[in-house]
């Protein structure tokens, strides 16, 4: 009995988080413009997704920031995790207090304050302003991420490595960056993650010229989505959702297999 | 002795398949140290918690005190645990995890004071009512495991490996503390561990456990001196453990050599285990020795020098104060008494032997 | 690894976060304290007690604590089930709770318009069933359910995590000294449990007092939040000082729920039972 129950409650909590999914990819294949309305099956906005040259412009912008920030991000992060973990515990808690505030911080005032410091120094709105913006608040999830991995590190690892005869450096890169890895890659992912889905501080430091897919939306709440978006939305979705199932459950099933 | 407290009947259990315990007969006596010794995976600990009430047997009846506790829930049965790792609550104080069985019972604030005085007192540790249990070293939240299980006056108390955690010098004190604990409280401990010595130590009667089964249930003498298989004779302590030949009451031949010993009843020219302890061999010159051989291995080991002896084609573990050096020819004697023979199992399996104490 | 070397590494992040986090705050004050010919004013900071300021913080703050209270209920028992289910099937609960994330946030508000719309698909599945239609678009009940679904995986993994960290023979030690299953729960399982919950709600009542979009797509423009009101003043207005100073009271009420939830969490930790 206590089981159906939690069976139900889970359906339910389910049925809450993807109603809204269903909802897009039903309307991606919707031949009449109008949310409200059926107007027949299509796939029209799926063949003209890629012609819409302004839809495109906006996809490679989004890319190009996620993967330009998360790499960059990736590499200060995963330094400043060392570094910071190396220092006295003064210091090392005013740099993780700093660390915590653009993640406690609301986004609205992260974004505002960085739209004033470009204001401030005049710098010209564009792809750059929205570039730093993005690196400064994936940098607090790569250090969280890194930073765990560091403190389970084996001090003596390393030593062993430099008496075995390995310079410091390369001590470093064989011994303990190796360790750090799986920390540093979901910083990276995390990283990604973070700036394909940014609205709040894009909004506030983009430049007029420059759309990711996410302004875009925004900009055409008012006057109705264009339902290439949800096309284009359905077909990512979906990407992921292969993706996840290829690492996650593939791998899994194929050892009970070999159990069995 | 005493009358039967505990009674295990036909115990059985399985996880995805593996059967862990198969109908498993035990009874415990009240006031008895009973410890469950066996290897990792023998079954002990599922033992110990089907008794807690933390595991329901597939089979069989679990009875305490002529009341049958199968189907009770754990926090119904008058029986506390002290669980591997301590479990203590780290979210109270020491005060506040000694009192939370207490509490629940709804007992007054002045009873529950003097019970936590009178815990920490009987474990040494007064005066610790504000720490907080991450402060305290690994054999402190062993105590306040301890007494917290105990203000509860349990009749019996369950321990789950308690000492595993702790170093050599602090586990052989909390030995003797827990035997102290036990003679003072005068109630029943059963004791879960794979460290023999432990079980030698502490216990009134050891239960032998592999794979399952139940090997033998005897005194910790009984245990050491003659065991039954050998399995028994193989983890408690170390042995020699010889294929032989039984070729007629109190004569058997072992490695070829025919050596003169106590044990009657199994027949004529039956292969058999014979267990020789490494202190029960006396090593003298090649002539004098049943069988001859050459030592290949020598370590000081403080009280003793322990040897390796190849004779007849079979390395023998000796323990003696004399010393030996590599290479020297010497020969081995074994008194009567010290040969322990016994039967072999029936299968190639790890087999149950039926004991009936 | 302690040696002068790394301990220098630390500059270059030094450096950015001085430049991208710590200037940038201080231009909010900067903006937030002058008037727009660089004169020192408190103007901006007091114009919080206009009314129609005032009242977007008060229904922000309204909106944001309920949906944080809903969160939490919701929350709680879904981590517990997630935590007691074993590891196998374990991982691919919280996919499905992190999956969503990955289709862009404001389409998935937007689609809650297509379900909630008073011709909506809930509505017409209402009616076939003759049941009261809902009239929830647009109004407040909206904003709060747009909150609690953007922000609902920010309460359970929290709760999830801890939960699945308490060690199981803490609760068979509970049920060992005569616990049973409600006080093991209530004495041992959610003191043990305060610290994900105390995280789940900074990190669903800070995004939901200050959230400008949820509103301004599920509100239609009708019910101003704080956020929507600092937006107007950046993007539509252009008043950096006004909307400067209301950020700087914003921040205030953040700094005052993270204290408040700091004592909370030192309570639970210290003295419960």
């Amino acid at each position: 009995m206590a089981n159906v129950l939690k069976k139900i409650y889970i359906a339910l909590i389910f049925i809450f988080l993807y109603a809204p999914m269903l909802v897009l990819i039903v309307l991606s294949f919707n031949k009449s413009k109008s949310r409200a309305k059926w107007g027949g099956f299509t796939f029209k906005w799926y063949t003209q997704l890629l012609s819409d040259s302004s839809i495109m412009e906006a996809l490679v912008t989004t890319l190009l920031l996620a993967v330009l920030s998360a790499l960059i991000s990736t590499f200060i992060g995963t330094i400043a995790a060392i570094a910071i973990t190396s220092l006295k515990k003064g210091t090392r808690t005013l740099m993780m207090g700093i660390t915590n505030i653009p993640m406690l911080n609301a986004e609205i005032v992260t974004g505002i304050s960085l739209m004033l410091l470009f204001i401030f120094f005049n710098v010209k709105f564009g792809f750059t302003t929205i570039l730093l913006a993005h690196i400064t608040f994936n940098i607090p999830y790569v250090i969280l991420s890194v930073m765990p991995r560091i403190k389970q590190l084996n001090p003596s690892a390393y030593e062993a490595a430099m008496d075995l005869g390995a310079s410091p450096f390369k001590a470093f890169f064989k011994v303990v960056f190796p360790d750090i890895l799986p920390g540093v890659f979901s910083g990276l992912l995390m990283a990604f993650t973070m700036s394909i889905d940014d609205f709040i501080i894009t909004h506030f430091t983009k430049g007029a010229g420059v759309d990711t897919l996410s302004t875009k939306i925004y900009s055409q709440v008012r006057k109705g989505i264009d339902p290439k978006m949800y096309a284009l939305s359905s077909l990512i979705f979906v990407t992921v959702l292969v993706l996840l199932i290829l690492i996650n459950i593939l791998p899994g099933s194929g050892k009970k297999a070999k159990e069995k | 002795m005493s009358n039967k407290l505990i009674t295990l009947e036909n115990i059985s259990k399985s996880y995805d398949n593996h059967l862990v315990l198969d109908e498993m007969n035990l009874y415990i006596r009240e006031n008895e140290f009973v410890t469950l010794l066996g290897p990792s995976g023998c079954g002990k600990t599922t033992t110990l918690r089907i008794i807690g009430g933390f595991e329901n047997p597939d089979t069989g009846r679990v009875v305490f005190d002529g009341k049958d506790i199968t189907k009770l829930p754990a926090y119904k049965r008058q029986l506390n645990t002290v669980f591997q790792k301590y479990a203590l609550f780290t979210h109270m104080n020491i005060a506040e995890n000694i009192a939370f069985g207490l509490k629940i019972k709804n007992k007054s604030k002045s009873y529950i004071d003097d019970k936590i005085k009178y815990a920490l007192k009987l474990v040494n540790l007064e005066g610790y009512e504000n720490r907080m249990p991450d402060s305290l070293s690994g054999g402190q939240q062993q105590r306040i495991a301890i007494a917290r299980a105990i203000v509860n006056e349990p009749k019996v108390l369950l321990l789950d490996e308690p000492l595993g955690a702790l170093d050599l010098k602090l586990r052989q004190d909390m030995q003797y503390e827990l035997i102290r604990l036990k003679n003072e409280l005068g109630i029943t401990f059963i004791y879960v561990t794979h460290d023999q010595e432990e079980a030698l130590t502490m216990s009134d009667t050891i239960v032998v456990m592999n794979q399952g089964y139940i090997q033998q249930i005897g005194t910790p003498e009984m245990i050491y001196n003659e065991p039954e298989n050998a399995f028994v004779a193989d983890f408690i302590g170390d042995s020699n453990i010889i294929d032989s030949i039984m070729i007629r009451d109190e004569l058997v031949e072992i490695l070829g050599a025919k050596f003169a010993c106590v044990d009657t009843g199994f027949g004529e020219n039956v292969h058999v285990d014979v267990v020789i302890r490494p202190e029960d061999i006396e090593l003298v010159s090649p002539e004098e020795g049943t069988i001859s051989g050459e030592v290949t291995s020598l370590i000081f080991k403080g009280v003793h020098y322990e040897m390796d002896v190849m004779a007849n084609g079979f390395e023998w573990l000796v323990h003696s104060t004399k010393m030996f050096p590599v290479g020297e020819k010497v020969g081995i004697k074994v008194d009567p008494f010290n040969i322990q023979i016994m039967n072999k199992p029936a299968s190639e399996d790890e087999e149950a032997v039926q004991i009936e104490e | 690894m302690k040696n002068k070397f790394v301990k220098w590494l630390s500059l270059p992040y030094a450096f950015w976060s001085l430049a991208f986090i710590i200037i940038p705050l201080v231009m909010v004050f900067y903006f937030g304290l002058t008037d727009k010919t660089g004169k020192f004013t408190f103007a901006n900071i007091l114009s919080i007690s206009l009314p129609v300021h005032f009242k977007s913080l008060l229904i922000a703050l309204l909106l944001s604590f309920i949906s944080t209270v809903i969160c939490l209920l919701l929350s709680y028992p879904l981590a517990m089930i997630l935590s007691s289910l074993n590891s196998k099937n374990n991982k691919l609960m919280i996919l499905i709770f992190v999956l969503p994330m990955w289709m862009n946030f404001l389409l998935r508000t937007l689609a809650w318009q297509t379900l909630l719309e008073n011709e909506g698909v809930i509505n017409t599945i209402l009616r076939t069933i003759h049941l009261p239609a809902l009239k929830i678009i647009n109004t407040p009940y909206a904003i709060v359910f747009g909150m609690i679904y953007n922000f609902l995986p920010f309460m359970v993994l929290p709760i999830y995590n801890v939960l699945c960290k308490i060690d199981k023979n803490l609760l068979n030690a509970a049920r060992d000294l005569g616990a049973n299953e409600v006080q093991t729960f209530l004495k041992v399982t959610l003191p043990l449990s305060v610290p994900g919950i105390i995280s789940g709600i900074t990190m669903v009542f800070v995004p939901a007092l200050t959230t400008f979009v949820i509103s301004d797509l599920l509100g239609g423009s009708k019910i101003l939040l704080i956020g929507n009101v600092i937006e107007q003043e950046f993007t539509l207005n252009s008043n950096w000082h006004l909307g400067s100073g209301l950020s700087i009271v914003l921040m205030l009420f953040i700094i005052i729920s993270m204290i408040i939830t700091a004592i909370f969490d030192k309570d639970g930790e210290g003295s419960a039972l």
